[in-house]
C-alpha cells in the first residue's frame, strides 16, 4: 500500500495503482477521454494532466503510478489552461454537428466542451475526410468524429480478444480501421460502441429513434444462460436501444444478440390475438420464409377470437381429454424463456389441475 | 454451475469440454479469456477448432461421442501420477477403490485409439488439470446430447472428485445453461419427476406436502420427459399437449417424427410470441407477452435469481403467460389468483427453503444466488463448501460405449448439430431481427477442406445432405474447423432444419437425444 496526498487530502491505495485511481478513490474529478478502468492505461488524450510536487512539468495521471509521499495538485489555473487548449485541439477538426449527432447528450467530448465553455476555436484547420465503408448492420462509424482515444482498439483486443481494429497511418492521417481499411467484419459485440466517448461509433439501429426523455428499464437478457443485465431504453412504448451498466454481473459487456438483437420485440409478426383453427391441419412447409407465416397461415387456417372464447374452448377440450383418456393423456411443455413465476404456475396447473406429472421443458435442446 | 461467473477469472486451469463458449455463452467466454490473460491454462476438448482454441494451451480434438474414453484416460494418468486428493476422497466420497480399478484399461494408448487424441496430449491434460490449484470444468451439450450423456457427466464428476476439485472458490464443475431461464424452469419444477426445488414426486411425504399447499390430490407417478411425450403422441397415449413458449418441431430430433407426433394429437395448444413452426399445427394459439413486456424473475446459469421488468406494453391482445394459466385454472374450478407477480414467487419459496432469502426487494439491484435460505443470507457463490447435501459423493464407474449411429459406407459422415453466435435456438426471435439476418442469413454445413476435395464441392455450393431420417439442401462452408469426416450444421434455420437429419435415440436416464452424433451422406444437389 502507498499513501499520497491529492489536493491536500491523504489517500492510501494498493501498490501499482495510478494517480488517477487514487484521485477517483477520493472522488476528485479529473477529466479523461481515453481512460477505461478495465483497459490498460493509454495516456493519449492528455486531459488527465496533474502536477506533482518536485516534477518539472505536468504528467498524465492515468499513466503515473502512485508513490509513497507524493503530493499532487489536480486543478490549478495552468492545468485548466492546458486542458482547455488540449480540448480545443481535439475539437479543432471535429464536425460541429451535435444537433444531429446520435451521441449528443451522452457524449463525453460534448460534455467537456460544455464545462470548458468552448464555442469558438482558435485552431480551425485541416479536416480529416474519410471514405465511408459502412455496410455492416450494427455499428455506424463516423470516423471524422473519432478522437483517437483508442478505447475501441483496446477493448476489442483486451476484453473481446478479437482485435478487429487498430490504428493505421500517422499524424493527421491517423485513423482507426479494420485491416486494409476494409468494412468492419467482426463479432459485432458492440463493446467498442459502448465505450466510444464521442459520436464516432454508435448503434446503427439507434438512428433517429430519440436521444433523450427515454425511460431506462433494468432487466435481464432474453437469450443465453449468462443472465446479462440489460438496460432497455424505452420511448413511447418502444425499445429504442439496449445498453448495460458496468456494475453488473456482465460488467457492462454484451454480445451481438444482447446488444443489437432486440428488434423482435416490435416485429410485425408478433401474435396479437388468440387464434382458433378453422381448417384441417396441413403439414409444416419449412421452405416458406420464416416471417411469412403470420400472414398466410393465419388467414387460411385460423380465425381470431376473444380470449374468453379461446380459453373456454381449451378448457372444454382439456377436460374432455382428461375424462376420456385420463390425466396422463395430457402433457405440458413449458419454456426456458418464461419467468420463474410462469414456470411455477405452469407446472402447478399441469399437476394440480390436470392431475399429471407430464410436465417438462426444453432443457435438452 | 457450482461456481459463479466472476469466479472464472481466478481459475488457474480451465477445462472446457463440449462447449463452444465464446459463441454460445459469449460473456462467460470473455471471463475465460480474462483468466487466460491472467495466466490460467485453458484446455479445450472439442472436435471442432472452436474460437476458444486460439486462447488455449492445449486442444484435444476428440472424435464426437468418445468423451468417456477421453476423460477416463485422463483420469488413468491422474491415478498413475498420483495427482489424486487422498484426503478429499477419504473424507467426502465413497466407492473410489472400485472406480479406480475401472480406469485400468483406459491407458493413454487406449484413449488415443478410441478418441483420436494423441496420447501425449492426454497425458499433458492430466498433468495440467491434476496439478491445478483452482481448476474449473465447463461443459454444455457437447457432453450431454449423447446416448451416453449421463455417463459423460459422471465421468466429469469423477474427475473433479478424485482431485478434490469441488466446493472451493473458483474450483468446481460448471454446466452452462443454453437458454436464459433453463435453470429457473428446472428449479420451478417444470420437470416430470420433481416438484419445485428438486423434490421427487414419488418420494413419500413430499407429495403430501404439495397436496397440502395446493389443496388437491396429486399423482405420485413420474411423468413423461419431453422426448417421451413426442413418442407417446405417436403411440396415441398422449392425446392433448399444452406448449408454452417452445418450438419442438425445429429443436427436437427428426422433424418428420415430431410433426407426425403433433399432428396425431387430438388437441394442441401453443402459447407463444410468434406463429412458430409448432404453432402451425396448433388447434388454439394464444399470444404471449415477451420478456420486455412483463415482470418476474429469471435464474441464470450460475443460480442467480434476477429481476426482469416490464418496459413496454405487449402488442394487441397479447398477454403474459401467467394470465392464461390462471384463467384456465379458474375454468377448472381451481383458483390461481395472485395480486402481484411476487406473490407467485412467495408461494414457490414456501415450498423450497433454498429460495426463502430471495425477495424482489433484495434483488432489485443485483441478483442473489441460491441456496439463500434466510433473509439475511448473502447467497451462495459456490456450492458444496464443507460437504455434499447427500453426505458422501459417490464415484460412478463408467465404460466407454459407442454412439448409436456411426458413419458407415452408406452414410460416411458424422453430423453434429449446434448453435452459432448470431442466431438463437429455433430462430423465432433472432431471425426476425433484420440486422442479425444480414450477418447470418442462412444455414450452412461446415466441411473439412479434405472432405470437400473428395466430394468435389467448393465454398458456396449447394449440397444435399441425407440421413436415415430425412434430407435437406444446404450451402457448403469449407472450413478447417471440423475434424476430417465430421460435418456441422447449426439448427437455427427452418429452411434447412438440421433436425430433419438427427437421430431420436435417447440417453436411457436423462432422455436427452443424441443430437451430436448421427451418420449422413453428402451429394451434389441438383438445386
Amino acid at each position: 500500500m502507498v499513501t499520497l496526498k491529492i489536493d491536500g487530502k491523504k489517500v492510501t491505495v494498493r501498490k501499482l495503482s495510478t494517480v488517477l485511481d487514487a484521485a477517483r478513490k477520493l472522488d476528485i474529478p479529473i477529466p479523461t477521454l481515453c481512460h477505461h478502468p478495465e483497459l490498460s492505461p493509454f495516456g493519449g488524450c492528455r486531459l488527465c494532466l496533474i502536477e506533482i510536487k518536485g516534477y518539472p512539468k505536468p504528467v498524465a495521471s492515468c499513466t503515473t503510478f502512485a508513490k509513497e509521499g507524493m503530493e499532487i495538485i489536480t486543478a490549478s489555473p495552468s492545468l485548466e489552461k492546458l486542458r482547455r487548449t488540449t480540448l480545443e485541439l481535439i475539437l479543432s477538426d471535429h464536425p460541429k454537428d451535435c444537433m444531429v449527432c446520435e451521441r449528443a447528450g451522452d457524449c463525453k467530448l460534448q460534455e467537456l466542451a460544455y464545462f470548458y465553455g468552448i464555442r469558438e476555436n482558435r485552431f480551425e484547420g485541416e479536416r480529416r475526410i474519410y471514405t465511408k465503408k459502412d455496410n455492416n448492420p450494427f455499428v455506424a462509424r463516423e470516423m471524422e468524429k473519432c478522437i483517437l482515444c483508442g478505447q475501441c482498439v483496446r477493448i476489442c483486443d483486451e476484453i473481446q480478444g478479437v482485435g478487429a481494429i487498430d490504428f493505421a497511418y500517422r499524424g493527421l492521417k491517423t485513423k482507426i480501421c479494420p485491416p486494409f481499411e476494409k468494412d468492419l467484419d467482426c463479432e459485432f459485440c458492440g463493446q467498442c460502441v459502448s465505450v466510444c466517448p464521442t459520436g464516432a461509433l454508435t448503434g446503427k439501429m439507434w438512428a433517429h429513434k430519440g436521444r433523450q426523455n427515454f425511460k431506462e428499464v433494468e432487466t435481464v437478457c432474453p437469450y443465453c444462460g449468462c443472465g446479462c443485465n440489460l438496460t432497455l431504453h424505452v420511448w413511447r412504448n418502444e425499445v429504442i436501444r439496449v445498453s448495460s451498466k458496468e456494475d453488473t454481473i456482465n460488467e457492462g459487456w454484451l454480445c451481438a444478440k444482447g446488444r443489437f438483437g432486440y428488434g423482435f420485440i416490435h416485429s410485425p409478426d408478433r401474435l396479437a390475438k388468440p387464434l382458433i383453427r378453422t381448417a384441417p391441419k396441413e403439414g409444416v412447409d419449412l421452405n416458406k420464409p420464416q416471417n411469412s407465416s403470420r400472414f398466410t397461415i393465419h388467414d387460411s387456417q385460423f380465425k381470431e377470437v376473444s380470449w374468453d372464447e379461446a380459453l373456454d374452448y381449451i378448457a372444454v377440450k382439456l377436460k374432455e381429454t382428461k375424462e376420456k383418456y385420463g390425466s396422463d393423456a395430457v402433457g405440458g411443455l413449458s419454456s426456458a424463456r418464461c419467468t420463474n413465476e410462469e414456470n411455477y404456475l405452469f407446472q402447478k396447473f399441469i399437476r394440480a389441475v390436470i392431475g399429471t406429472n407430464n410436465v417438462d421443458h426444453c432443457a435438452r435442446y | 454451475m457450482t461456481n459463479s461467473i466472476p469466479e472464472i477469472e481466478n481459475h488457474d486451469v480451465i477445462f472446457v469440454i463440449g462447449s463452444n463458449t465464446t459463441e454460445t455463452h459469449p460473456i462467460i467466454g470473455l471471463r475465460m479469456k480474462k483468466a487466460v490473460k491472467r495466466g490460467a491454462d485453458l484446455i479445450v476438448a472439442d472436435p471442432r477448432r472452436i474460437d476458444l482454441v486460439r486462447s488455449s494451451s492445449l486442444w484435444l480434438q476428440q472424435t464426437p461421442g468418445t468423451d468417456v474414453a477421453l476423460l477416463n484416460s485422463i483420469m488413468h494418468v491422474i491415478v498413475k501420477e498420483d495427482f489424486i486428493d487422498k484426503k478429499f476422497i477419504e473424507e467426502r466420497t465413497e466407492g473410489f477403490e472400485s472406480f479406480k480399478d475401472s480406469l485400468d484399461e483406459f491407458t493413454p494408448e487406449a484413449g488415443e485409439r478410441i478418441t483420436g487424441v494423441p496420447k501425449e496430449k492426454i497425458v499433458k491434460a492430466a498433468f495440467l488439470y491434476g496439478d491445478a490449484v483452482r481448476p474449473g470444468i465447463y461443459y454444455t451439450m457437447g457432453i450431454t446430447q449423447h446416448t451416453h450423456g449421463t455417463e459423460n457427466v459422471y465421468a466429469i464428476a469423477n474427475l473433479a472428485l478424485m482431485t478434490g476439485n469441488l466446493g472451493r472458490e473458483s474450483t468446481g464443475v460448471n454446466p452452462l445453461r443454453g437458454q436464459n431461464n433453463v435453470q429457473g424452469a428446472t428449479d420451478m419444477g417444470c420437470i416430470p419427476d420433481f416438484y419445485p426445488g428438486y423434490q421427487r414426486v414419488d418420494v413419500p411425504g413430499i407429495k403430501q406436502k404439495f397436496e397440502k399447499a395446493w389443496g388437491v390430490k396429486l399423482s405420485d407417478k413420474p411423468g413423461l420427459k419431453a422426448p417421451e411425450m413426442i413418442r407417446a403422441a405417436i403411440e396415441g397415449k398422449l392425446r392433448a399437449l399444452y406448449i408454452m413458449g417452445e418450438n419442438p418441431i425445429l429443436s427436437d430430433p427428426d422433424v418428420r417424427h415430431t410433426i407426425n407426433a403433433l399432428k396425431n394429437l387430438d388437441f394442441l395448444v401453443v402459447q407463444d410470441i410468434f406463429l412458430t413452426e409448432t404453432a402451425e399445427l396448433a388447434d388454439v394459439i394464444l399470444p404471449s407477452a415477451c420478456y420486455a413486456e412483463k415482470n418476474g424473475t429469471f435464474t441464470n446459469t450460475s443460480r442467480t435469481v434476477q429481476r426482469i421488468r416490464k418496459a413496454v406494453e405487449p402488442p394487441g391482445d397479447a398477454k403474459a403467460d401467467s394470465y392464461s394459466i390462471s384463467e384456465l385454472g379458474k375454468r377448472f374450478g381451481y383458483e390461481m389468483n395472485y395480486n402481484l407477480m411476487e406473490d407467485i414467487f412467495q408461494e414457490a419459496k414456501k415450498l423450497w427453503p433454498a429460495l426463502v432469502g430471495v425477495t424482489y426487494k433484495r434483488i432489485s439491484k443485483a441478483g442473489l444466488q441460491w441456496p439463500c435460505p434466510t433473509l439475511d443470507h448473502p447467497g451462495t457463490p459456490y456450492l458444496f463448501k464443507g460437504g455434499f447435501p447427500r453426505g458422501r459423493a459417490t464415484f460412478t464407474s463408467v465404460r466407454y460405449r459407442a454412439s448409436e449411429e456411426l458413419p458407415d459406407n452408406d452414410y460416411p459422415f458424422l453430423l453434429s448439430t449446434g448453435r452459432q453466435l448470431f442466431q438463437y435456438h429455433t430462430g423465432s426471435m433472432t431471425r426476425r431481427v433484420d440486422a442479425i439476418n444480414m450477418v447470418s442469413p442462412g444455414a450452412y454445413i461446415e466441411i473439412h477442406p479434405d472432405d470437400a476435395d473428395k466430394l468435389n464441392v467448393r465454398d458456396g455450393d449447394i449440397v444435399k445432405v441425407t440421413s436415415r431420417r430425412g434430407s435437406l439442401d444446404i450451402e457448403v462452408m469449407v472450413s478447417e474447423r471440423p475434424l476430417k469426416g465430421l460435418v456441422f450444421i447449426p439448427f437455427h434455420y427452418r429452411e434447412a432444419a438440421a433436425n430433419l437429419l438427427t437421430n431420436t435415440a435417447l440417453d436411457p436416464v436423462a432422455k436427452i437425444p443424441e443430437l451430436k452424433v448421427c451418420a449422413v451422406k453428402i451429394e451434389q444437389s441438383n438445386k
